[in-house]
């Protein structure tokens, strides 16, 4: 059976000021298979956020419906854990307060939250800024405690939504071996939307090409690059086929884009 | 020489800072000692002190000077008690702004100095009804001030704790509070400030002590040097409580600014 299951998902958003409504998805079936990871990829606008906020609850689908181990989601919860493209770290909570926020909102003993807290915060490597404000963090660290805090809850699926976008490149390669790193140990089904190419294919065992706006599956490509993965694996010439092959999917949509703006 | 936004040293900003003081104070020495103007509507610099030291000594006005500031935050104490838990339960939840909002904003315009009448009918000419003159001027500042910036809460961050499992109850207590927290003290902080003002206004009218008594008191004797040295007093302890205020809120809130 299907860990996640979205079944004819749609979005539209009502009209504004005597316009038209503007569809942001048509709709939308995919299955995710336990302990995949998927990265959704298209150009800006093409309602792949939309997609993720409705998995996360965060949206509701305007038809469809998402199910999560069989179970309709109908609002945001602790099984889908989010990590979001702006900065989102609670900024009067030290990082091990944030890490521990989620543990703490249900309930759990303090001595537990902090046993998982110490654990995560080894995970990401964030020994010694356990005391520290998310304003003394860089961009990177940030986005390691985001990661912290939503794997703490141990959810059923990780959702990123862009995350390493607003971080500069040196940063944004070190933080995909990070997370991948993560998903090769701990095992965890994972949802990642990006427009970064590279980076679709460097993280996913699958890759999902949305169209552009309206958003729809454009194409579903399987990615059997073996594990562990490690950056050099970017140059290589199997990499380089599917980079090439998605490179030209995009630009057709991002022409499309460029074009219904224009007009 | 001056380039526009370029930092001034901070030694030279304390100089430059002094400096118009001093100026002020020259030129003030310059027009009543000079004779430049008419001593009985303006005493200069030496009789104010003088004058000042004398009311501190013999008049006991350090009595007045405690009294008003009890008065001060006496009624400010009271209005955040009653508008901050307003303001914020407006700020979070729509329909009670959607209830309350249009007559607060009314309630905001009515001048408190035009209340005294009433208030001294309804509540006498003690102390409760002083505070309630600041009570009346804060409060609906307050609650207007507050609603504002709890309505401007991050959105992205109460959408993360939703995901991270927090209830409504659990967004308003730990995500929407604690992040507007310090929006909240630097509020208070200022609307203390205007509180200083509505007290004197209070202490005019119907009052046989404070700061303000001691000023009408003196307006009829013509003691202006004793009337500056009132308006002089109440600046210093407006800066004073500001530079305590802000060093509170530096202590409370050091995620601020870190």
């Amino acid at each position: 059976m299907s860990k996640l299951l979205i079944e004819g998902v749609s979005r539209t958003f009502a009209a504004v000021g005597g316009g038209q409504p503007v569809q942001a998805l048509q709709p939308v079936d995919l299955a995710v298979a336990a302990n995949d990871f998927i990265t959704i990829l298209g150009p800006s606008g093409c309602g792949k956020s939309t997609l993720l906020r409705i998995v996360a609850g965060l949206e509701a689908p305007s038809t469809g419906r998402v199910l999560l181990d069989g179970k309709a989601v109908t609002r945001p919860g602790p099984d889908r854990g989010m990590v979001f493209q702006s900065y989102t770290l609670f900024p009067w909570l030290t990082v091990a307060e944030n890490i521990g926020f989620g543990l703490r909102e249900q309930g759990r003993p303090e001595r537990e939250r902090n046993e998982i807290v110490a654990s995560y915060v080894d995970l990401v490597g964030l020994k010694g800024f356990e005391n520290h404000w998310p304003k003394q963090l860089s961009g990177g660290m940030q986005q390691r405690t985001a990661i912290a805090r939503a794997l703490a809850n141990d959810p059923a699926i990780l959702l990123l939504d862009e995350p390493f976008g607003a971080l500069d490149n040196q940063t944004r390669g070190l933080m995909q071996e990070l997370l991948l790193g993560i998903w090769e140990r701990r095992k965890k089904t994972v949802l990642f939307v990006t427009h970064d190419i590279e980076e679709a294919i460097f993280m996913a065992s699958r890759v999902i090409v949305m169209s552009a706006r309206p958003g729809r599956i454009k194409s579903d490509v399987q990615v059997d690059l073996p594990h562990p993965r490690h950056y050099t694996l970017k140059t290589s010439p199997e990499f380089s086929a599917l980079k090439a092959q998605l490179t030209e999917d995009i630009r057709i949509e991002a022409m499309r884009t460029a074009q219904t703006q224009s007009a | 020489m001056l380039r526009p936004l370029h930092p001034v040293q901070p030694g030279t900003r304390t100089v430059l800072g002094i400096a118009f003081f001093m100026l002020f104070v020259a030129f003030w020495a310059w027009i009543t000692l000079g004779g430049h103007v008419n001593r009985i509507f303006l005493a200069d610099p030496l009789s104010m002190l003088k004058d000042g030291w004398r009311l501190l000594v013999e008049d006991r006005f350090w009595l007045d000077i405690l009294i008003t500031i009890w008065r001060v935050f006496g009624g400010f104490v009271l209005a955040s008690i009653v508008a901050v838990p307003i303001g914020i339960a407006m700020g979070a939840w729509k329909p009670v702004e959607a209830f309350l909002e249009p007559f607060v904003s009314f309630a905001r315009y009515l001048p408190a100095s035009a209340f005294i009448p009433l208030l001294i009918l309804w509540a006498g000419i003690g102390e409760f009804e002083k505070l309630l003159v600041i009570f009346v001027g804060s409060v609906f500042q307050i609650i207007l001030i507050v609603a504002v910036k709890v309505g401007a809460t991050r959105r992205d961050l109460v959408e993360a704790a939703y995901t991270l499992g927090a209830t409504d109850n659990g967004i308003v207590k730990r995500v929407i509070m604690p992040a507007n927290a310090p929006e909240i003290a630097e509020t208070l902080r200022l609307v203390l400030g205007w509180a200083w003002t509505y007290v004197i206004v209070a202490e005019l009218i119907g009052s046989s002590s404070g700061i303000g008594y001691m000023i009408i008191n003196s307006q009829s004797r013509l003691a202006t040097g004793q009337i500056i040295f009132g308006i002089i007093i109440i600046g210093l302890i407006g800066l004073l409580s500001d530079f305590a205020f802000k060093a509170l809120n530096r202590w409370l809130f050091p995620w601020s600014l870190a």
